[in-house]
């Protein structure tokens, strides 16, 4: 899977959670939380849908590491590929 | 023969759309059963009925406007079925209602606005399309695109009905090779809020209220919420992202079994006296995204076990979020929590929401140096606040229930 089929997973997935968010105005380099006003609930529902997506299970430890797109991109392609 | 009526599902609520029933003439229906899906500001909500019976028949078309109490629909009871004064009442399931002998005499407000918590600040100035959960849900199943929809709603809301409107007419965003004639300029940046302000106005009415009903008494506690995480991401790191708990349904378990404790704070002041609940039907404060808050209830929330609450609270936030929410959920909370911990916020007390007697606030969970066994170290706790009304218990009962909450956080194995 490519860097840009799993940042478009990434989109699809923070669009599942907060479907009124404007994800174009994304600054990939910042925490989306804030950016997008997201909560621990939406949290866990974001990390489910990319369980679903992609069929990596994201430990609780690791929800800091996806905290920015540019990082979740990141740490995502290093587990779908592993 | 009992009526059906339209139930009124928020203080503000004048009048809800009926968009589909789930029932026809004929058919059986049982108490809890949701017979018809309405529109209100608050959303799609799924309406359940209080009596068992067959549907002897439906008076009002999918789409029409029905004022609350108006009759929409006859059911033939069974024999020896309760009284049918009430068809819509909220009844969750077999299980009784709050024992209300008489009705609230002021007009209940339920549970569906804000309690003492502003309206997420995000959405009501961004310029975003003013669309009900419902009709974005309707717009998704047409493929309608929302910004080509002309909203006929207070100050050009968006409607269920605006939306097949415009599904009518070709407004697919793809499939519409001009806009439709309907379609709608851009809506200026500087058009007044006007389902804020409705939710606004909501939220002043009942709060108003309660500070002038209300004597209201507060208290607040810090408890230590290090064995508590710990034993949560130990459980949570052996479990699949779909199976992990959060530390707020953690709570919101220990809150649910210290009111069993505490029974003056759960239920709700029927006019001069207060009528306790034999069931804790948590209320549970939900931002949505675009503003607003609701608070549904969690049924039975003390009756659940921790996996369980879980699943319904995420369920219910879903739902809250996407507009199908049950009637039952909107009206009968017997007491609420608020949370503003998400926000940054170390503690809360909120303005108690009437009929209700008790609101619980909960914090962020953060970490600050904490004396243990004579050392200082670091752990995590949370601020645990109670505002109560006083007409109905004392600080001694208060202080008692969020003891009780810090005393199960400290067996969370229990929970």
């Amino acid at each position: 899977m490519t860097r840009d089929e799993i940042r478009a997973a990434v989109l699809r997935a923070l669009g599942d959670v907060a479907p009124e968010a404007d994800l174009a105005r994304l600054d990939p380099r910042a925490a989306f939380r804030d950016q997008l006003d997201l909560d621990s609930m939406d949290v866990l529902n974001f990390v489910t849908v990319l369980h679903d997506a992609l069929g990596v299970d994201v430990p609780e430890s690791d929800y800091s590491k996806l905290a920015t797109l540019d990082a979740a991109v990141e740490y995502l392609a290093a587990r779908v590929r592993a | 023969m009992i009526e059906f009526t339209m139930p009124i599902l928020g203080a503000d609520m004048e009048a809800g759309t009926l968009i589909e029933w789930r029932r026809k003439p004929g058919e059986r229906i049982s108490r809890g059963e949701v017979i018809a899906e309405v529109e209100t500001e608050k959303g799609l909500i799924e309406v359940e009925v209080f009596a068992s019976g067959v549907v002897e028949k439906l008076l009002i078309e999918p789409g029409a406007k029905v004022p609350v109490g108006a009759v929409m629909a006859l059911i033939r009871e069974d024999a020896g079925a309760p009284p049918p004064n009430v068809t819509a009442l909220p009844v969750a399931g077999p299980v009784p209602a709050v024992p209300l002998a008489s009705p609230p005499a002021a007009p209940c407000v339920p549970a569906s606005i804000a309690v003492g918590a502003p309206a997420t600040p995000a959405a009501a100035a961004s310029g975003r399309v003013r669309a009900s959960p419902a009709a974005r849900r309707r717009a998704a199943d047409l493929g309608v695109d929302l910004a080509v929809v002309l909203g006929t709603g207070s100050d050009g809301a968006i409607g269920v009905a605006d939306v097949e409107r415009a599904a009518a007419l070709g407004g697919k965003a793809a499939a519409a090779p001009q806009p439709a004639p309907t379609a709608a300029p851009q809506r200026p940046a500087t058009a007044p809020p006007s389902h804020a302000d409705a939710i606004r106005r909501t939220i002043a009415a009942a709060m108003a209220r309660s500070k002038r009903e209300i004597p209201h008494y507060y208290l607040a506690t810090t408890i230590d919420m290090q064995r508590a995480l710990v034993w949560l991401e130990a459980r949570n790191a052996a479990r699949p992202v779909t199976a992990r708990v959060l530390s707020g349904a953690l709570l919101l378990k220990a809150v649910a079994l210290a009111l069993r404790d505490v029974r003056e704070l759960n239920g709700v002041w029927a006019g001069d006296r207060f009528a306790p609940s034999p069931d804790v039907h948590l209320g549970v404060a939900i931002a949505l995204r675009g503003g607003g808050l609701v608070a549904p209830a969690l049924h039975h929330a003390d009756r659940l076990d921790l996996d369980e609450l879980m699943r319904r609270f995420r369920d219910l936030v879903a739902r809250a979020r996407t507009g199908t929410l049950r009637s039952s959920e909107l009206s009968q909370p017997t007491v609420t929590v608020t949370s503003l911990g998400e926000q940054g916020v170390e503690s809360v007390f909120g303005v108690i929401y009437p009929p209700q007697v008790a609101i619980v606030g909960l914090g962020r969970i953060v970490e600050r140096p904490w004396s243990v066994d004579g050392a200082v170290v670091p752990r995590s706790v949370v601020t645990a606040t109670l505002s109560a009304d006083h007409r109905v218990s004392d600080g001694h009962r208060g202080a008692r229930f969020l003891a009780t909450v810090d005393r199960l956080l400290q067996a969370p194995e229990g929970l």
